[in-house]
């Protein structure tokens, strides 16, 4: 959208008035995230810039936040918990979505929509009531508590998101190509390794990693279904800031931060890769 | 064409099955490998999830607690006429010493006093009393009847509304739970409301929706100018542009919220710059967080992303010819955007709103660490019934209304959009 050379005044001031605004609107969402990388590096226990920090006084700085994190028990718990329960949730949700994905782009499928629609239910209840509902049938069986009730109630969460970006992958699949891996005489577990799997790949691993930030950001379950042992970061979170508000809070948040941008690059990788595999985009 | 006819009678696979037959078993069998193929994920979502919250949500309906701590005298109570005007016989009284001498023991009567204190208020201390004294009861040394052991305890056994209260409970199931949840209650002289001043969950309701659509218009104000500009501008661009938009969404909640707070709060960023440049002095810093001012702007945030994504995929299908086509006809560049651009994007400012709307009335995290009193929501009364209160009835009814408020909302979606198309990222 550049201005054209015959643009009049009025456009013109628009173009520039339009402009300012959204960057505006940029800084508001972008600048939140941002400004809490200097804040985490605060060497006083607030949560804003002191004096020094704005003269730039070394004095001013410090890593003390970072190192109460990497030395705190409670928080390398938290991550350790984080890390093993969003690993076998995403494990589980992984191969039940994708499985399911499989079954559902297949046009011979019927009641699609209702079965969708129950499928992807996860994803639209309010996490109050799933939480409450597990919260409930968790204790009854004795899984509040326990790793395993969490694990599987993150699944069921991380589900919807897998079926939905493996079946968006399988909705550009070309199903001559495993026609053609038949008509010369591939038997079908054959084409599916070799011709199935290697197109969907990009798609299963966003759609894992989704489940996995699912599980990993997770906290209203985890809260209900969990107990003291199964602290998440999340959850270490919350109740840091409900207690005893600390600039710990802002160097786990500056972390996390930082791995949701590696995130953002693995997945338009795959994304480039994905296009580039269907042949969508000539680069 | 009658040629064909007669040669797919005539067509029969090597093994002379007739073509209609063999295709027809293999359709069938393909189709069972997709329904095989669904059903472990089909099952897991039943039994660990849809199963748990419809199990949770029947509590709002549920009433045995009554039926189990007094068996007998719920089943006497059946036979008594409410609206008599009298006190039931001394068979039920005989029988609300007994159920309450074994409930006494067991240390039930506490939980039934409960629960009808939920409808009136001062059933609690009346049961625990009545606990207490029939604890030290002794059947032998009765001296007149039963009735007159009852109205000794409490002149509470005395009002006839006490009894017409237990016999309403004494149902299986109970509607009270959605009166409270609705202001009303059930009383002798029907159902009524509570004042306009008194009432909690319906101000509460009205609240979260007020709040809802507020943060689903702000977003719709503030995305559509971003995604209007991502779709028009060169990909190389648009994509790096995007960044800024997805590195929120992919942002957990908890630090978006937490970034919230250090900016809002009275000793925060925002406010020290603002005395910083001597806009406001140092003692007259806003209140901006801990109330729902601070919900309202932290939810924006965290929901925005939700609102340019499905935009910013509609705009990007409208052929920029379009808007060339309006111009080369003569119309203004805000007639061309009004005409033809913009009735263009009502879909996506449709589902993107209700995608929004959907995600904010559910929110629980944020408005209960920024919330305060005014800027709490639905959710956070939910938890704190089933955590703290412990009146699980009532948080499966709120539960239920919500819930039925968010699939209205999905079928909604659904029409719409199609929950098929529905994408990320």
């Amino acid at each position: 959208m550049s201005l054209p050379l015959h643009a009049e005044m009025s456009e013109r001031i628009w173009y520039y008035c339009f402009r300012i605004i959204c960057g505006m609107i940029f800084v508001f969402l972008i600048f939140p995230i941002l400004i809490m990388f200097p804040l985490s590096f605060n060497a006083q226990p607030y949560f804003t810039f002191t004096p020094e920090m704005l003269s730039l006084d070394p004095a001013g700085y410090s890593t003390q936040w970072y190192e109460k994190f990497f030395t705190s028990s409670t928080w390398q718990s938290a991550v350790r918990n984080s890390l093993i329960i969003a690993f076998f949730s995403t494990l589980i949700s992984t191969f039940l979505g994708t499985l399911a994905a499989l079954g559902l782009s297949r046009p011979e499928f019927p009641y699609k929509t209702t079965i969708m629609g129950i499928l992807i239910s996860p994803m639209v209840v309010p996490l109050i009531i799933s939480a409450a509902g597990m919260f409930f049938f968790y204790s009854r069986i004795g899984l509040q508590g326990s790793y395993i009730g969490v694990i599987l109630a993150h699944a069921a969460l991380a589900t919807p998101f897998v079926v939905i970006t493996v079946t968006a992958t399988l909705v550009g699949f070309d199903h001559s190509l495993t026609r053609a891996a038949a008509s010369l005489g591939s038997a079908p577990t054959r084409t599916f390794f070799y011709i199935t799997v290697p197109l969907i790949t990009p798609g299963v691993i966003s759609g894992a990693l989704f489940a996995f930030i699912t599980s990993f950001d997770e906290v209203v379950v985890v809260l209900f279904v969990g107990s003291v042992k199964q602290r998440t970061i999340p959850w270490a979170m919350f109740s840091g800031i409900r207690e005893q508000i600390s600039p710990t809070i802002l160097a786990v948040a500056s972390i996390l931060v930082t791995f949701s941008i590696i995130l953002l690059t693995v997945l338009e990788l795959l994304r480039r890769r994905n296009e580039r595999l269907r042949g969508m985009s000539a680069a | 064409m009658s040629e064909t006819n007669v040669n797919s009678e005539l067509l029969k696979t090597p093994d002379g099955t007739p073509l209609k037959v063999a295709l027809a078993r293999t359709l069938r069998y393909r189709k069972r490998t997709a329904l095989l193929l669904v059903a472990p994920l089909f099952l897991f979502v039943m039994v660990t999830f849809l199963f748990p919250i419809f199990d949770m949500l029947s509590r709002s309906v549920d009433n045995k607690i009554m039926h189990e701590i007094f068996p007998q005298t719920t089943a006497l109570l059946g036979e008594w006429d409410e609206s008599s005007g009298e006190l039931p016989g001394e068979a039920v009284f005989k029988a609300l010493v007994q159920d309450g001498q074994v409930a006494a023991q067991e240390k039930t009567i506490n939980r039934a006093g409960k629960r009808l204190n939920y409808e009136k208020s001062g059933m609690s201390s009346l049961f625990r009393k009545t606990g207490r004294k029939l604890l030290r009861f002794d059947p032998e040394k009765l001296e007149t009847n039963y009735t007159d052991v009852v109205l000794g305890i409490d002149r509470k056994w005395k009002d006839i509304e006490t009894w017409q209260l237990l016999k309403r409970e004494s149902a299986k199931y109970t509607a009270s739970y959605y009166y409270a949840a609705l202001d009303a209650q059930m009383t002798s002289a029907g159902l009524g409301f509570k004042d306009e001043n008194k009432q909690i969950y319906m101000t509460l309701f009205k609240r979260t929706l007020y709040m809802s659509s507020l943060i689903t218009f702000l977003t719709i104000l503030l995305g559509y100018p971003i995604a209007f500009l991502l779709a028009s501008l060169k990909t190389r661009t648009s994509n790096l542009l995007m960044i800024l938009v997805l590195l929120p969404f992919w942002t957990s909640l908890l630090v978006r919220t937490s970034a919230w707070i250090a900016l809002l709060q009275k000793e925060g960023v925002i406010n020290d710059f603002l005395v910083g440049i001597g806009l406001i002095g140092d003692d007259s810093r806003l209140q901006m967080i801990h109330n729902q001012t601070g919900t309202i702007i932290s939810m924006t945030h965290i929901l925005l992303p939700f609102m340019i994504l499905p935009l910013f995929s509609v705009m990007k299908t409208i052929p920029p010819s379009y808007m060339r086509a309006a111009r080369s006809m003569g119309a203004t560049p805000f007639t061309a955007f009004r005409r033809i651009y913009f009735p263009n994007t009502i879909a996506g400012i449709g589902a993107g709103g209700i995608l929004v709307f959907i995600l904010s009335i559910g929110f629980y995290i944020t408005p209960a660490l920024v919330g305060g009193t005014d800027g709490t929501m639905i959710s956070n009364f939910i938890a704190y019934h089933i955590s703290e209160s412990l009146n699980w009835g009532l948080a499966a009814a709120l539960g239920t209304i919500l819930l039925l408020l968010v699939l209205a909302l999905y079928i909604l979606y659904d029409k719409i959009v199609g929950i098929d198309n529905m994408k990320f990222g």
